[in-house]
């Protein structure tokens, strides 16, 4: 056995542990640490694959990022650990099962149809000489130029939403919203009322209801 | 013996198998559901590296950084999704988002 | 012979009778307002049924002189290719009918002037018999099928609304929706031989039906070994036993004595009742054609005919005697058709018209002059107080029972002897129940006449005797007085023809031309008539001739034997009463048909109409279907409902659940 099928088995035994502590661990910050295991695997795995470039990416992207950003989350909310576990082994068997068919079957279509042991190398000879990042470049910046551009808006609008769903207004703000405000009309905010000049004295009636009042 | 296409496919299928039995597993914390369906995508990116790989076709990675983007943007917004709920309902259960039952 | 009438005389004869129930029915009751009072009403109405008798004299005066009349005047619609058209035909039979029903109808409005005087109801009553007579009169004029169903079916409606003109009696509503109800069961079957009838020779015209008549003999009904004119003739026929109450549909006749006189005279001894004998000698060229159709006619015709009159002769209402004595008579005419006489049955018809209208005036007359007690035992002795009703009536019995040279004894002796000579298989029953029915018909009209015009006076013995506030004081209370001259002329008028029509009318209309073209025969099967014919020799020589025949002295058997035990013996009754006690239970009780009626087949419907609509409606409609489909989309629903469990891993499951099927699918089983 030389070095890269080791590396391989090695790769993998880990990645599958990883990846099976993900979904049974007790605590959810062990649950992000394990996926961050299996992450760092799979990456190691595809430089086995000659693929540097994606690899890398996976660290930076993915370990750097958005595992850090599940272990925000994690440690932000305020969790109960102990009553997350509960009825839990109930349901194993049937997901085991499953699981298991799920397994078969991919493997099975996979085992019978895919057996290619050569790696064939590339088409042109100048996909070839190129590293893995030129060669993805090249593609990149010619064929796929626009849905690069698309998904660059769905990174901006992945931005936005998450940006509008969780945004929490300060109560002391004094901004208006613009939109209340330019519908806004003269008439529900000045009212013109016609008042006389002048008005006639009004009748003595107090001295009279006074005298009454004496009277009686 | 060598590392045929079948061994990483192979792995690609019981990673997914995995992530499919812990989507199904966990009633109970909706952060571990989420990075199960990470495992998922995880899956299917070293299945399609695996492809290029073998057959010698540079567009399978290409898709593969097309996946991680959108990953990346689907975690975001469901992490987003997961603060909004936890700040409303002050769980992460995920028996207690039963409000579309019919 | 080619001479036509008139189509506007022709159209005034049923119209004007029309006008006048129009105008007393609308503006003389509340309904207009009560525009017009009593004696506008009444004398619209008799305006315009002296208008129609006068036309219709006239009219008959033209047919005998040979004129006809057979157009459409209106189209009403075209229904695929049946006509549906409003049109007359116009010949003997007809004329000889529409003067029977003109005349006799005039006379009642005569004489209801005096009857209903004391009554709320006086102008709705007159603008009923006018409408009666209307409605008679289209039945009788009419030229196709269609308009004879229509004037059928308006007599009846008429006739029910007559019954139940007192219509805050309990006992009226039950006569009055009895005899709908038992007319429609006939109405059924003549639907179903109008229906045949249209189905197999495309139109209702009775011209062009008669001219498919051969055709018609010679198919069957299909599914059956059965001639279709048979069936065709027995479902007509059917409509015929409701309408002119033979056995089992008789049952109405007798509870429709629950209506005021008059028209028990008019409608149901009369007109209305005779529209199903008029029926049938219209249709004499389809009955030729059916054997087994005529003989069916002559058995009904025969039971009616003798059962009845046994009916008669238990019956202390006055008015019931009279209405057994119609429905014997009705039974009669029966016989005669069944046995191919159809002259002599409608001879029989307009002279039993004339006399037992007048026996049901005389009736009505003796009800009046007795306030309002209609029982014979409590009357007798009414003769020396009433004697123009004492005459009249005697005279209309004399009739009835065929004394010689009265009108009744030629119609009622040509059909015994059209009888005699019959060869259908029924005809020995049907001759034995003619001859007895003789002898009945005279015990039970001679029993009646001397309860009420002979005898000691026993009005005051009358247990139910009420004091009523006629204000004619007290000392004239239990004496009866003669009726006013609006009651007793008719009587008169009426008693004339009972007495000279028979005479006058017999050569022509029996052994004449007179129904030469209305009237078919077979000759060949059915020869009767050509017999009758050869042996008659004049009304005065049938008359003579009489003495040595037998209905003769069973007649004069029958008044001996009522005037012995009435008059002479009055205790016979009583122990003839105890010594046949099981056989007057059973006349009392009819024969149980009423009972029948009520309790087995009324009750069976009502009962099976219960059961469809508890089971077949309430259970199976709106419980199965109804309720059921609305339960089983709820049933269906819960169970879908599993599925919107709410919850995000049930989802995510069925979407993994999804996949796996259709990985399965297409990696295992669409290779």
């Amino acid at each position: 056995m030389d070095v890269q099928t080791g590396f391989f088995y090695l790769f993998s035994a880990v990645l599958l542990f990883a990846a099976f502590r993900v979904v049974t661990a007790r605590n959810p910050v062990h649950a992000v640490l394990y996926l961050m295991l299996a992450f760092t695997q799979a990456s190691g795995l595809w430089f086995l694959l000659h693929a540097e470039f994606l690899a890398i990416t996976l660290v930076l992207v993915y370990l750097g990022a958005v595992m850090v950003l599940f272990l925000f989350v994690v440690m932000m909310l305020d969790i109960n650990v102990d009553s997350l576990r509960a009825g839990f082994w109930k349901h194993f068997p049937l997901a085991a099962t499953l699981g298991a068919v799920v397994a078969f079957e991919m493997a099975a279509v996979l085992m019978s149809g895919f057996r290619l042991a050569q790696v064939t190398p590339m088409a042109d000879g100048a996909a070839a000489q190129m590293s893995n990042t030129q060669a993805l470049g090249v593609l990149l910046y010619t064929e796929y130029l626009m849905p690069i551009q698309i998904a660059a808006a769905i990174l901006l609008v992945a931005m936005v939403a998450a940006i509008a769903l969780t945004l929490r207004e300060r109560k002391d703000s004094k901004a208006i919203n613009p939109a209340i405000q330019v519908r806004v009309k003269a008439r529900d905010r000045l009212e013109l009322v016609k008042v006389a000049v002048t008005q006639p004295a009004p009748a003595p009636a107090a001295p009279e209801a006074a005298a009454e009042e004496k009277k009686q | 013996m060598s590392i045929t296409l079948g061994h990483y496919l192979s792995i690609g299928a019981l990673l997914f198998a995995l992530a499919v039995v812990g989507i199904f597993l966990n009633r109970k914390n909706l952060i571990v559901l989420l990075m199960a369906i990470e495992l998922m995508l995880l899956a299917v990116n070293i299945n399609f590296v695996a492809f290029s790989r073998y057959l010698g076709d540079m567009h399978g990675q290409v898709f593969v950084f097309f996946i991680l983007t959108v990953a990346a943007a689907e975690s975001a917004i469901g992490l987003a999704i997961l603060v909004l709920l936890f700040r409303n309902k002050n769980s992460i259960d995920v028996q207690d988002l039963n409000s579309l039952k019919g | 012979m080619s001479a036509t009438l008139n189509a506007s005389t022709l159209l005034a004869v049923p119209l004007a009778p029309l006008v006048g129930s129009a105008l007393a029915g609308i503006l003389g009751t509340q309904f207009g307002g009560n525009w017009i009072g009593r004696r506008l009403s009444h004398s619209l109405t008799i305006l315009g049924v002296l208008v129609a008798f006068i036309l219709s004299a006239m009219t008959l005066k033209d047919v005998i002189g040979g004129a006809r009349f057979n157009e459409t005047l209106y189209t009403w619609m075209v229904v695929g290719g049946l006509k549906m058209e409003i049109g007359f035909m116009v010949d003997g039979l007809t004329a000889m009918m529409m003067c029977v029903v003109t005349f006799v109808s005039l006379m009642v409005h005569l004489y209801t002037i005096g009857y209903m005087e004391e009554d709320e109801g006086y102008n709705r009553f007159f603008a009923y018999i006018s409408l009666f007579t209307f409605s008679m009169l289209m039945l009788v004029m009419s030229n196709n099928m269609l308009q004879l169903f229509f004037g059928w079916e308006a007599v009846g409606l008429v006739s029910y609304l007559l019954i139940g003109f007192w219509f805050n009696k309990p006992t009226a509503i039950f006569a009055n929706m009895k005899a709908f109800l038992v007319n429609r069961v006939g109405d059924f079957g003549f639907i179903l031989g109008i229906g045949l009838i249209a189905a197999y020779t495309g139109t209702l015209n009775y011209t062009e039906v008669f001219a498919k008549a051969d055709e018609l003999g010679t198919l069957a009904f299909p599914g059956m070994d059965w001639q279709l004119i048979t069936v065709i003739c027995i479902c007509l026929f059917i409509g015929a036993m409701g309408k002119s109450a033979q056995f089992p549909l008789h049952v109405w006749l007798p509870d429709s004595m629950e209506g005021p006189t008059p028209i028990s005279a008019l409608i149901h001894a009369a007109t209305m009742v005779t529209a199903g004998i008029f029926m049938v000698a219209r249709m004499s060229p389809l009955y030729e054609l059916s054997d087994t159709a005529l003989n069916f006619i002559l058995v009904i015709g025969s039971i009616t005919a003798l059962f009845m009159g046994f009916l008669g002769i238990i019956q202390n209402d006055i008015k019931r005697v009279v209405a057994y004595s119609t429905l014997s008579q009705l039974g009669y005419m029966t016989v005669a058709l069944g046995v191919s006489a159809y002259s002599v049955a409608v001879f029989h018809l307009m002279t039993h018209a004339f006399f037992k209208a007048l026996l049901f005036l005389g009736a009505g007359s003796v009800i009046m002059g007795m306030h309002h007690n209609q029982d014979i035992r409590w009357m007798g002795g009414v003769r020396k107080y009433m004697p123009i009703t004492w005459i009249t009536s005697l005279l209309g019995s004399l009739a009835l029972i065929g004394t010689p040279f009265f009108s009744g004894f030629y119609s009622k002796d040509s059909i015994i002897e059209a009888v005699h000579l019959s060869q259908l298989p029924a005809a020995g029953f049907a001759n034995f129940a003619v001859l007895a029915g003789v002898f009945v018909t005279a015990f039970y009209s001679f029993r009646m006449y001397f309860l009420v015009f002979h005898g000691k006076e026993r009005f005051d013995q009358n247990p139910d005797a009420h004091h009523d506030d006629h204000g004619h004081g007290h000392d004239e209370h239990h004496e009866p007085h003669e009726s006013p001259w609006v009651v007793t002329v008719p009587l008169l008028l009426l008693a004339i023809p009972s007495v000279v029509i028979g005479y006058m009318t017999i050569s022509p209309m029996l052994y004449g031309e007179f129904f030469k073209d209305a009237i078919f025969i077979d000759a060949d099967r059915h020869g009767i008539m050509k017999t009758l014919g050869e042996a008659f020799h004049g009304p005065v020589a049938m008359a003579l001739h009489a003495v040595s025949t037998a209905p003769f002295w069973l007649a004069l058997a029958g008044v001996v034997v009522a005037w012995y035990m009435y008059l002479v013996n009055p205790k016979v009754p009583a122990f003839f009463a105890r010594v046949l006690r099981p056989l007057i239970v059973i006349l009392e009780n009819k024969y149980f048909m009423d009972w029948i009626n009520e309790n087995i087949l009324a009750c069976g419907a009502r009962l099976l109409g219960t059961g469809l609509w508890k089971g077949g409606d309430r259970a199976l409609i709106d419980g199965l279907v109804v309720n059921g489909s609305w339960k089983v989309v709820g049933w269906v629903s819960s169970v879908v409902r599993w599925f919107q469990s709410g919850y995000l891993y049930h989802y995510a499951l069925v979407m993994i659940l999804g996949i796996l099927v259709l990985m399965t699918y297409f990696v295992w089983m669409a290779k």
